[in-house]
């Protein structure tokens, strides 16, 4: 087999371990409660029976590891479970599935990961780049400065002195995000103006920083050096010699920020009060919903490991000394 | 011996060097030569500690007493004015600055010592501990920490402690392969094995032998690392689901007075007040930052000269 497939099959295998391992540690959440959480979900004035059926429900007569293939059964066919708000001590049952709670939610947050990646990762690689190839100059200097304060402030800082400026003094934006499915593309993209903002200046620092250490980490190798000794110039020792092997750095920079993403919408989220899947996670810890934490947590456990997955395949299909064997 | 920087003499470096500087003079030059982020990164932090630890000398008012008038505006009485239930902000930031960075600090000792600890244990070891702690190390990465913290939390609850543990536990793996990485380079010396034969028990190794000779890359990453859980505790206080009121906490102040940012065209002061905790935030990762940069620039040998 050539060296490449094997190398992506196992890394494929590595992802797929992982993912069946983290999935068992979400699925022991509810393993892990308190063993009075039926009344604690029901209510005070729960009958012994209510709770005893809701415990059934979920399946706490049976053992672990058929729970486990049961939930992980219906998570791979779309089906999360229900979520615990909207049931009472009398046995009404009022509690939606999990996955409707979900989907909507899913695909707001997705379309502003993306829109936002859309922005970043161009206007990163381009700054990036730039200041590799003027490294030292006032303008690397600049750059440099500016993306460090960014890293080292919290998102909702950036978020807030954002909403100060663009939506308080001078209100060019509105402050909340509150789209739902019926408003207009113009107008969604108005009202998630601002944390597209946020996140682009968050994630372009870590992503240009990146970015700029790969190149000129490069840069410095001899055979860059034998390059530009044998006479090429600058454009030439970039695009055929450089790129070639940055290709691997800048996906896995691209790749990890992604990943970075998942996590920084979860803030940005609930600033701007945007109907995302990481403000339905954060209002169901508070109220200690772990159906709907665990779909949660699976969704983005799952774009994160296949995101690094992705940045470590590609590396590896780029990567020459792989690609012709001795 | 006293030695003017400004002039060089070869008889005043050796006499210097001759005569040993006690910690504390070296101490001294050290700082003379530091650059000025450094300095004003120590200056920062040395501001928190004191503020941190006399908290109750400097705030003018108790940390959760409540004012009858909610949302007053900077005075003379409340000079920062009060918040949604008419608590004064700036006691409740100068309380702030001891529950934020001292869970902080305690965080990260916790994340230090597990991670330092199993580090150590694994490099030396070398054995079946070693494989499992990595593996089991390379799972908990795979998940961004903020969720798995915020998964823990829903099942926990959100108190002090299990904010602590959670944290620290989720931030010792970083610990942990850092102090394996360096600390597998110390192990194969021929005085660590010389001390293996002269049949030292494995604490004595760890502690003995190997630690001081990984301190300055522990000691950065102590920095970095403080920066890391500082912020995480305060987005998930700003979340609601860490620091719980009435403890004062920057975090969770930013999120209470948030919606005074909509009156910053009314009053400047008001649209600040929500910023300021964020500010105190981001200034003290700044500061211990620049120190942490000097730090590692000057523990690994690079001179500007």
């Amino acid at each position: 087999m050539h060296p490449v497939i094997k190398t992506v099959l196992e890394r494929l295998g590595l992802g797929l371990a992982t993912l069946f391992i983290v999935s068992i540690i979400i699925f022991s959440a509810i393993e892990m409660l308190p063993g009075d959480f039926g009344e604690a979900v029901l209510g005070q004035a729960a009958t012994k029976e209510t709770v005893a059926a809701f415990r059934r429900e979920l399946g706490l007569d049976e053992p672990a590891y058929m729970r486990y293939a049961q939930w992980i059964g219906n998570a791979v066919q779309g089906d999360l479970g229900t979520s615990f708000s909207g049931r009472n001590a009398s046995g009404v049952d009022r509690s939606r599935p999990v996955v409707e709670l979900i989907a909507p939610r899913l695909w707001n947050t997705l379309f502003l990961a993306s829109v936002t990646a859309i922005i970043a990762v161009p206007l990163s690689l381009a700054l990036g780049i730039s200041s590799a190839l003027y490294r030292n100059s006032i303008y690397d200097r600049t750059v440099n400065t500016a993306t460090l304060t960014t890293i080292s402030v919290p998102e909702f800082f950036v978020a807030y002195i954002l909403m100060l400026l663009l939506a308080s003094l001078w209100p060019v934006f509105p402050s909340l995000a509150n789209v739902d499915a019926a408003t207009p593309l113009a107008e969604r993209l108005s009202k998630m103006a601002l944390p597209i903002m946020t996140l682009t200046l968050v994630i372009v620092a870590h992503m240009m920083r990146m970015t700029r250490a790969a190149i000129i980490n490069l840069l410095a190798s001899p055979y860059i050096q034998m390059a530009r000794l044998s006479g090429a110039s600058q454009s030439e020792v970039i695009i055929k010699h450089a790129l070639p092997n940055a290709w691997a750095p800048i996906a896995t920079v691209i790749a990890f920020n992604l990943a970075y993403l998942v996590v920084g919408v979860v803030v940005v989220e609930v600033v701007f009060v945007y109907p995302g899947v990481g403000q339905l996670m954060v209002d169901a810890v508070k109220t200690r919903n772990v159906p709907v934490v665990q779909g949660c947590a699976l969704i983005f456990a799952m774009t994160y490991i296949l995101l690094n997955l992705t940045a470590d395949i590609i590396g590896i299909i780029t990567n020459p000394r792989l690609l012709h064997p001795k | 011996m006293t030695q003017d920087p400004e002039t060089y003499s070869a008889l005043g470096e050796v006499g210097a060097f001759q005569e040993r500087r006690t910690l504390w003079s070296r101490l001294k030059l050290d700082l003379k030569k530091s650059p000025m982020t450094a300095r004003f990164g120590m200056a920062v932090i040395l501001i928190y500690a004191v503020v941190a630890i006399f908290a109750p000398l400097f705030a003018p008012y108790g940390e959760a007493e409540v004012f009858p008038i909610p949302y007053a505006p900077w005075s003379s009485e409340f000079i920062f004015g009060t918040d949604q239930i008419g608590r004064d902000i700036f006691s409740r930031m100068i309380f702030g600055a001891r529950n934020t960075v001292g869970i902080a600090v305690a965080t990260t000792l916790l994340a230090f010592l597990i991670g330092g600890s199993l580090g150590l244990a694994a490099a030396i070891s070398r054995s079946w501990l070693d494989q499992f702690l990595s593996r089991s190390v390379d799972v908990l990465m795979a998940i961004p920490s903020l969720i798995f913290a915020l998964v823990l939390l829903s099942i926990f609850g959100s108190t002090v402690l299990n904010l602590i543990i959670i944290i620290a536990v989720l931030d010792s793996t970083r610990v942990f392969r850092l102090t394996r990485a360096v600390a597998i380079n110390v192990v194969v010396m021929d005085y660590v094995e010389a001390a293996r034969l002269r049949g030292e028990g494995i604490g004595w190794i760890m502690r003995r032998e190997i630690l001081p000779n990984i301190m300055p890359p522990l000691v950065a990453e102590f920095g970095l690392r403080f920066c890391f859980v500082f912020l995480s505790i305060a987005a998930l206080s700003f979340l609601g689901v860490g620091i719980q009121p009435p403890t004062a906490d920057w975090g969770s102040m930013v999120r209470e007075n948030a919606s005074l940012i909509q009156f910053a065209q009314y009053d400047l002061k008001a649209g600040l007040t929500p910023l300021l905790p964020a500010a105190a935030i981001a200034l003290l990762t700044v500061a211990v930052n620049f120190v942490v940069d000097w730090f590692l620039h000057k523990t690994s040998g690079i001179r500007d000269e």
